[in-house]
Protein backbone atom coordinates (compact mmCIF):
# COMPACT_ATOMS: atom_id res chain seq x y z
CA UNK A 1 0.00 0.00 0.00
CA UNK A 2 2.76 2.45 0.80
CA UNK A 3 4.47 1.70 -2.53
CA UNK A 4 1.21 3.03 -4.23
CA UNK A 5 1.09 5.90 -2.61
CA UNK A 6 4.95 6.56 -3.72
CA UNK A 7 4.12 5.73 -6.91
CA UNK A 8 1.47 8.22 -7.12
CA UNK A 9 2.94 10.80 -5.71
CA UNK A 10 5.92 9.85 -8.09
CA UNK A 11 3.71 10.74 -10.74
CA UNK A 12 1.83 13.73 -9.27
CA UNK A 13 5.19 15.86 -8.47
CA UNK A 14 6.00 16.86 -11.81
CA UNK A 15 2.51 18.89 -12.65
CA UNK A 16 2.42 20.56 -9.44
CA UNK A 17 4.69 20.58 -6.82
CA UNK A 18 7.74 19.95 -9.22
CA UNK A 19 6.17 21.53 -12.21
CA UNK A 20 9.37 21.79 -14.60
CA UNK A 21 7.99 25.72 -15.85
CA UNK A 22 6.68 27.24 -13.34
CA UNK A 23 8.74 25.90 -10.38
CA UNK A 24 11.63 24.29 -11.43
CA UNK A 25 12.44 26.33 -14.84
CA UNK A 26 13.49 23.66 -16.86
CA UNK A 27 13.70 23.96 -20.52
CA UNK A 28 13.12 27.39 -21.08
CA UNK A 29 14.38 28.31 -24.45
CA UNK A 30 11.44 26.10 -26.47
CA UNK A 31 8.61 27.48 -23.66
CA UNK A 32 9.56 30.85 -24.63
CA UNK A 33 10.65 30.54 -28.46
CA UNK A 34 7.76 28.37 -29.57
CA UNK A 35 4.54 29.28 -27.42
CA UNK A 36 3.31 31.88 -29.74
CA UNK A 37 -0.30 29.64 -30.24
CA UNK A 38 -1.38 27.26 -28.25
CA UNK A 39 -1.08 24.43 -30.94
CA UNK A 40 2.48 24.93 -31.41
CA UNK A 41 2.92 24.90 -27.32
CA UNK A 42 0.98 21.29 -27.16
CA UNK A 43 3.20 20.42 -30.20
CA UNK A 44 6.57 20.97 -28.63
CA UNK A 45 5.19 19.57 -24.92
CA UNK A 46 4.09 16.24 -26.88
CA UNK A 47 7.51 16.12 -28.90
CA UNK A 48 9.49 16.32 -25.32
CA UNK A 49 7.26 14.32 -23.57
CA UNK A 50 7.92 11.72 -25.63
CA UNK A 51 11.71 12.03 -25.96
CA UNK A 52 11.71 12.38 -21.87
CA UNK A 53 9.59 9.09 -21.76
CA UNK A 54 11.44 6.78 -23.93
CA UNK A 55 15.14 8.36 -22.46
CA UNK A 56 13.71 8.20 -18.73
CA UNK A 57 12.64 4.13 -19.85
CA UNK A 58 15.87 3.34 -21.70
CA UNK A 59 17.93 5.11 -18.78
CA UNK A 60 17.11 3.08 -16.22
CA UNK A 61 17.04 -0.30 -18.32
CA UNK A 62 20.62 0.14 -18.92
CA UNK A 63 21.40 2.16 -15.93
CA UNK A 64 23.71 -0.90 -14.72
CA UNK A 65 25.70 -1.11 -17.74
CA UNK A 66 26.42 2.42 -18.39
CA UNK A 67 30.51 2.95 -16.05
CA UNK A 68 29.76 6.55 -14.08
CA UNK A 69 32.28 8.24 -15.83
CA UNK A 70 30.90 8.34 -18.97
CA UNK A 71 27.32 8.26 -17.90
CA UNK A 72 26.61 11.94 -19.55
CA UNK A 73 27.85 11.03 -22.64
CA UNK A 74 25.42 8.22 -22.81
CA UNK A 75 22.28 9.86 -21.48
CA UNK A 76 23.21 12.57 -24.37
CA UNK A 77 23.63 10.03 -27.33
CA UNK A 78 20.09 8.02 -25.68
CA UNK A 79 18.42 11.41 -25.86
CA UNK A 80 19.59 12.43 -29.36
CA UNK A 81 18.83 9.29 -31.22
CA UNK A 82 15.06 9.81 -30.02
CA UNK A 83 15.19 13.09 -30.98
CA UNK A 84 15.80 12.31 -34.29
CA UNK A 85 12.95 9.81 -34.84
CA UNK A 86 10.55 12.78 -33.79
CA UNK A 87 12.34 15.17 -36.53
CA UNK A 88 11.94 12.40 -38.61
CA UNK A 89 8.13 11.49 -37.44
CA UNK A 90 7.38 15.28 -37.45
CA UNK A 91 8.81 16.20 -40.87
CA UNK A 92 7.08 13.03 -42.55
CA UNK A 93 3.75 13.46 -41.09
CA UNK A 94 3.05 17.11 -39.61
CA UNK A 95 5.16 18.92 -42.09
CA UNK A 96 3.40 22.12 -40.62
CA UNK A 97 4.07 21.63 -37.33
CA UNK A 98 7.88 20.51 -38.26
CA UNK A 99 7.88 24.36 -39.95
CA UNK A 100 6.56 25.96 -36.94
CA UNK A 101 8.67 24.89 -34.28
CA UNK A 102 12.09 24.65 -36.81
CA UNK A 103 15.18 24.64 -34.47
CA UNK A 104 13.67 24.05 -31.59
CA UNK A 105 13.13 20.37 -32.76
CA UNK A 106 16.77 19.57 -32.52
CA UNK A 107 17.51 21.37 -30.14
CA UNK A 108 15.22 18.83 -27.91
CA UNK A 109 18.46 16.99 -26.99
CA UNK A 110 19.67 19.93 -24.83
CA UNK A 111 16.53 20.52 -23.48
CA UNK A 112 17.87 20.43 -19.66
CA UNK A 113 14.34 18.88 -18.43
CA UNK A 114 15.40 15.97 -19.66
CA UNK A 115 18.85 15.54 -19.55
CA UNK A 116 18.10 16.64 -15.93
CA UNK A 117 15.48 13.75 -15.11
CA UNK A 118 17.78 10.96 -16.63
CA UNK A 119 20.66 12.19 -14.11
CA UNK A 120 18.06 12.97 -11.32
CA UNK A 121 15.55 10.41 -11.49
CA UNK A 122 16.06 7.57 -13.89
CA UNK A 123 19.80 6.34 -13.36
CA UNK A 124 18.46 5.45 -10.26
CA UNK A 125 15.71 4.71 -9.82
CA UNK A 126 13.67 1.23 -11.71
CA UNK A 127 11.57 1.02 -14.73
CA UNK A 128 7.83 1.51 -13.33
CA UNK A 129 9.19 4.59 -11.16
CA UNK A 130 10.77 6.27 -14.29
CA UNK A 131 7.79 5.49 -16.78
CA UNK A 132 5.75 7.15 -14.17
CA UNK A 133 8.27 9.97 -13.63
CA UNK A 134 8.76 10.45 -17.23
CA UNK A 135 4.78 10.94 -17.45
CA UNK A 136 4.35 13.42 -14.71
CA UNK A 137 6.83 15.65 -15.61
CA UNK A 138 6.47 15.45 -19.49
CA UNK A 139 2.38 16.44 -18.49
CA UNK A 140 3.36 19.43 -16.34
CA UNK A 141 5.38 20.66 -19.54
CA UNK A 142 2.50 19.98 -21.88
CA UNK A 143 0.41 21.98 -19.61
CA UNK A 144 2.68 24.49 -18.79
CA UNK A 145 3.21 25.17 -22.74
CA UNK A 146 -0.03 24.63 -23.49
CA UNK A 147 -1.47 27.13 -21.06
CA UNK A 148 1.38 30.00 -22.03
CA UNK A 149 0.78 29.47 -25.90
CA UNK A 150 -3.32 29.83 -25.31
CA UNK A 151 -2.87 32.46 -23.31
CA UNK A 152 -0.45 34.70 -25.98
CA UNK A 153 -2.74 33.34 -28.77
CA UNK A 154 -5.90 34.58 -26.83
CA UNK A 155 -4.32 38.24 -26.24
CA UNK A 156 -2.21 38.24 -29.54
CA UNK A 157 -4.44 36.91 -32.02
CA UNK A 158 -7.82 36.79 -30.46
CA UNK A 159 -8.12 33.02 -31.23
CA UNK A 160 -7.51 29.64 -29.56
CA UNK A 161 -6.27 26.50 -31.29
CA UNK A 162 -6.72 28.48 -34.54
CA UNK A 163 -10.52 29.04 -33.99
CA UNK A 164 -10.63 32.99 -34.26
CA UNK A 165 -13.21 34.65 -31.70
CA UNK A 166 -12.54 38.49 -32.52
CA UNK A 167 -13.39 40.46 -35.63
CA UNK A 168 -10.80 39.97 -38.78
CA UNK A 169 -9.51 43.50 -38.26
CA UNK A 170 -10.11 44.15 -33.97
CA UNK A 171 -7.04 45.45 -32.42
CA UNK A 172 -5.53 42.84 -30.54
CA UNK A 173 -2.17 42.89 -27.99
CA UNK A 174 0.03 42.20 -30.88
CA UNK A 175 2.95 42.39 -28.10
CA UNK A 176 1.88 38.90 -26.60
CA UNK A 177 3.23 36.66 -30.09
CA UNK A 178 6.17 39.10 -30.41
CA UNK A 179 9.60 37.21 -28.46
CA UNK A 180 8.66 40.08 -25.29
CA UNK A 181 5.16 38.51 -24.92
CA UNK A 182 6.80 35.40 -24.33
CA UNK A 183 8.56 37.09 -21.12
CA UNK A 184 5.99 38.90 -19.80
CA UNK A 185 3.02 36.37 -20.20
CA UNK A 186 5.26 33.58 -18.78
CA UNK A 187 6.19 36.57 -15.42
CA UNK A 188 2.43 36.51 -14.69
CA UNK A 189 1.75 33.24 -14.98
CA UNK A 190 4.40 32.02 -13.06
CA UNK A 191 2.86 34.92 -10.19
CA UNK A 192 -0.27 33.33 -11.01
CA UNK A 193 0.85 29.68 -10.23
CA UNK A 194 2.01 30.68 -6.76
CA UNK A 195 -0.43 32.39 -5.54
CA UNK A 196 -2.50 29.19 -6.60
CA UNK A 197 -0.55 26.43 -5.09
CA UNK A 198 0.55 29.13 -1.75
CA UNK A 199 -3.33 29.10 -1.12
CA UNK A 200 -3.81 25.13 -1.67
CA UNK A 201 -0.98 23.97 0.38
CA UNK B 1 29.25 44.40 -46.59
CA UNK B 2 27.48 40.96 -45.71
CA UNK B 3 29.84 40.74 -43.07
CA UNK B 4 28.57 43.85 -41.32
CA UNK B 5 24.70 42.83 -41.97
CA UNK B 6 25.16 39.10 -40.11
CA UNK B 7 27.12 41.33 -37.10
CA UNK B 8 23.90 44.28 -36.95
CA UNK B 9 21.85 41.26 -37.18
CA UNK B 10 22.79 39.42 -35.20
CA UNK B 11 23.70 41.58 -32.16
CA UNK B 12 20.73 44.03 -32.74
CA UNK B 13 17.83 42.56 -34.86
CA UNK B 14 17.75 39.09 -34.24
CA UNK B 15 19.42 39.18 -30.83
CA UNK B 16 20.33 35.34 -30.22
CA UNK B 17 18.38 35.40 -26.40
CA UNK B 18 16.31 38.23 -26.78
CA UNK B 19 14.72 37.42 -30.01
CA UNK B 20 15.48 33.82 -30.17
CA UNK B 21 15.02 31.88 -27.46
CA UNK B 22 18.17 30.02 -27.60
CA UNK B 23 20.40 29.87 -24.29
CA UNK B 24 17.93 31.32 -22.13
CA UNK B 25 19.49 28.83 -19.05
CA UNK B 26 22.39 31.06 -18.40
CA UNK B 27 20.61 34.03 -19.01
CA UNK B 28 18.98 33.76 -16.16
CA UNK B 29 20.80 31.72 -14.12
CA UNK B 30 24.57 33.25 -14.28
CA UNK B 31 23.41 36.94 -14.91
CA UNK B 32 23.27 37.65 -11.19
CA UNK B 33 26.29 39.78 -11.13
CA UNK B 34 28.26 41.84 -13.82
CA UNK B 35 31.36 39.87 -13.16
CA UNK B 36 30.04 36.85 -13.61
CA UNK B 37 28.30 37.07 -16.79
CA UNK B 38 31.17 38.79 -18.58
CA UNK B 39 33.02 35.43 -17.69
CA UNK B 40 30.09 33.46 -19.40
CA UNK B 41 30.11 35.10 -21.89
CA UNK B 42 34.07 34.73 -22.33
CA UNK B 43 33.18 31.09 -22.14
CA UNK B 44 30.47 30.81 -24.79
CA UNK B 45 32.45 33.08 -27.19
CA UNK B 46 35.71 30.68 -27.20
CA UNK B 47 33.34 27.62 -27.15
CA UNK B 48 30.38 28.71 -29.87
CA UNK B 49 33.01 29.53 -32.19
CA UNK B 50 35.19 26.85 -31.67
CA UNK B 51 32.18 24.38 -31.87
CA UNK B 52 30.63 26.37 -35.01
CA UNK B 53 34.32 25.98 -36.96
CA UNK B 54 34.17 21.83 -35.64
CA UNK B 55 30.91 20.86 -36.62
CA UNK B 56 30.57 22.90 -39.90
CA UNK B 57 33.80 20.75 -41.55
CA UNK B 58 32.19 17.95 -40.09
CA UNK B 59 28.94 18.65 -42.05
CA UNK B 60 30.50 20.19 -44.83
CA UNK B 61 33.00 17.19 -45.59
CA UNK B 62 31.73 13.80 -43.79
CA UNK B 63 27.78 14.27 -43.09
CA UNK B 64 27.14 15.34 -46.42
CA UNK B 65 29.33 13.43 -48.55
CA UNK B 66 28.57 10.04 -46.97
CA UNK B 67 24.88 11.26 -47.15
CA UNK B 68 24.26 11.07 -43.39
CA UNK B 69 22.49 14.07 -42.85
CA UNK B 70 19.89 13.04 -40.80
CA UNK B 71 22.74 11.84 -38.15
CA UNK B 72 23.21 15.80 -37.57
CA UNK B 73 21.82 16.19 -34.06
CA UNK B 74 23.42 13.36 -32.92
CA UNK B 75 27.55 14.38 -34.22
CA UNK B 76 26.47 17.59 -33.48
CA UNK B 77 26.11 17.45 -29.50
CA UNK B 78 28.23 15.17 -28.84
CA UNK B 79 31.42 16.86 -31.19
CA UNK B 80 30.63 20.34 -28.83
CA UNK B 81 30.22 17.62 -25.85
CA UNK B 82 33.89 16.22 -26.74
CA UNK B 83 35.04 19.60 -27.49
CA UNK B 84 34.04 21.52 -24.28
CA UNK B 85 35.98 18.76 -22.42
CA UNK B 86 39.04 19.27 -24.78
CA UNK B 87 39.00 23.08 -24.21
CA UNK B 88 38.78 22.72 -20.29
CA UNK B 89 41.83 19.96 -20.35
CA UNK B 90 43.92 21.72 -23.16
CA UNK B 91 43.19 25.83 -20.86
CA UNK B 92 44.22 23.99 -17.80
CA UNK B 93 47.69 23.45 -18.84
CA UNK B 94 48.14 26.16 -21.45
CA UNK B 95 46.96 29.05 -19.58
CA UNK B 96 46.37 28.87 -16.28
CA UNK B 97 44.65 32.15 -15.43
CA UNK B 98 42.36 32.14 -18.49
CA UNK B 99 41.27 28.87 -17.31
CA UNK B 100 40.37 30.37 -13.87
CA UNK B 101 39.00 33.14 -15.11
CA UNK B 102 36.32 30.54 -17.60
CA UNK B 103 36.63 27.08 -15.75
CA UNK B 104 33.41 26.72 -13.49
CA UNK B 105 31.58 27.79 -16.78
CA UNK B 106 32.64 25.26 -19.26
CA UNK B 107 30.81 22.38 -18.12
CA UNK B 108 27.59 24.11 -18.05
CA UNK B 109 28.18 25.44 -21.76
CA UNK B 110 27.44 21.68 -23.10
CA UNK B 111 23.67 21.93 -22.39
CA UNK B 112 23.40 25.59 -23.63
CA UNK B 113 21.54 25.39 -26.63
CA UNK B 114 22.30 28.60 -27.89
CA UNK B 115 26.01 26.71 -29.04
CA UNK B 116 24.27 24.05 -30.99
CA UNK B 117 21.41 26.70 -32.26
CA UNK B 118 23.91 28.23 -33.84
CA UNK B 119 25.97 25.47 -35.30
CA UNK B 120 22.96 24.56 -36.56
CA UNK B 121 21.70 27.91 -37.93
CA UNK B 122 25.27 28.45 -39.43
CA UNK B 123 24.52 25.40 -42.09
CA UNK B 124 21.70 27.35 -43.32
CA UNK B 125 23.30 30.96 -44.33
CA UNK B 126 23.03 32.32 -47.37
CA UNK B 127 25.86 31.47 -49.57
CA UNK B 128 27.50 29.97 -46.77
CA UNK B 129 31.28 29.69 -46.05
CA UNK B 130 33.43 28.28 -43.68
CA UNK B 131 34.58 31.83 -42.62
CA UNK B 132 30.55 33.44 -43.35
CA UNK B 133 29.79 30.54 -40.77
CA UNK B 134 32.50 31.22 -37.84
CA UNK B 135 32.06 35.13 -38.25
CA UNK B 136 28.13 34.25 -37.43
CA UNK B 137 29.38 32.34 -33.93
CA UNK B 138 31.29 34.92 -33.09
CA UNK B 139 28.57 37.74 -34.21
CA UNK B 140 25.62 35.71 -31.89
CA UNK B 141 28.11 35.37 -29.14
CA UNK B 142 28.68 38.90 -29.04
CA UNK B 143 24.83 39.38 -29.11
CA UNK B 144 24.29 36.92 -26.08
CA UNK B 145 27.19 39.26 -23.80
CA UNK B 146 25.16 42.06 -24.82
CA UNK B 147 22.18 40.76 -23.81
CA UNK B 148 23.90 38.83 -20.52
CA UNK B 149 25.63 41.62 -19.58
CA UNK B 150 22.91 44.95 -19.96
CA UNK B 151 20.75 41.96 -17.75
CA UNK B 152 22.85 41.49 -15.18
CA UNK B 153 23.52 45.18 -14.44
CA UNK B 154 20.11 45.78 -14.28
CA UNK B 155 19.72 43.08 -11.92
CA UNK B 156 22.75 43.94 -9.55
CA UNK B 157 20.01 47.43 -9.36
CA UNK B 158 17.30 45.22 -8.47
CA UNK B 159 18.32 44.14 -5.64
CA UNK B 160 17.74 47.16 -4.08
CA UNK B 161 14.23 48.08 -5.63
CA UNK B 162 11.17 47.59 -3.42
CA UNK B 163 9.51 44.36 -5.30
CA UNK B 164 6.04 43.35 -4.74
CA UNK B 165 6.10 40.17 -2.88
CA UNK B 166 4.65 38.01 -5.34
CA UNK B 167 6.72 39.40 -8.23
CA UNK B 168 9.95 38.35 -6.47
CA UNK B 169 12.36 36.01 -7.54
CA UNK B 170 11.68 34.50 -11.36
CA UNK B 171 8.70 36.37 -12.01
CA UNK B 172 10.54 40.34 -11.88
CA UNK B 173 13.27 38.28 -13.41
CA UNK B 174 11.03 37.84 -16.71
CA UNK B 175 9.72 40.19 -16.54
CA UNK B 176 13.01 42.92 -16.98
CA UNK B 177 13.94 39.97 -19.73
CA UNK B 178 10.93 40.99 -21.57
CA UNK B 179 10.94 45.04 -21.62
CA UNK B 180 14.62 44.65 -22.29
CA UNK B 181 13.24 42.34 -25.41
CA UNK B 182 10.88 45.04 -26.17
CA UNK B 183 13.73 47.54 -26.34
CA UNK B 184 15.75 45.48 -28.61
CA UNK B 185 12.34 45.38 -30.96
CA UNK B 186 12.65 48.46 -31.96
CA UNK B 187 16.05 47.06 -34.02
CA UNK B 188 13.45 45.54 -36.43
CA UNK B 189 13.71 46.80 -39.77
CA UNK B 190 16.90 48.23 -39.26
CA UNK B 191 18.81 45.33 -41.98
Amino acid sequence: MAEKINQKQNFLKGIVKENPIFVMLLGMCPTLGVTSSAFNGFGMGVATLFVLLMSNMVVSLVKKQIPSKVRIPAFIIIIASFVTIVEMVLEAYVPFLYEQLGIFIPLIVVNCLILGRAEAFASKNGLLASILDALGMGLGFVMALTVLGATREILGSGSLFGLQFVPENANTFILFILPPGAFIALAYLTVLFNKITVKTS
Amino acid sequence: MDYIVILIAAVFVNNIVLSQFLGICPFLGVSNKVSTSIGMSGAVLFVMTIATLATYLLHQFILVPAGLDYLRTITFILVIAALVQMVEIILKKVSPPLYQALGVFLPLITTNCAVLGVAILALGLENGSLLKAVFFAIANSLGFALALIVFASIREHLELANIPKGMKGVPINLLVAGLLSLAFLGFTGLV
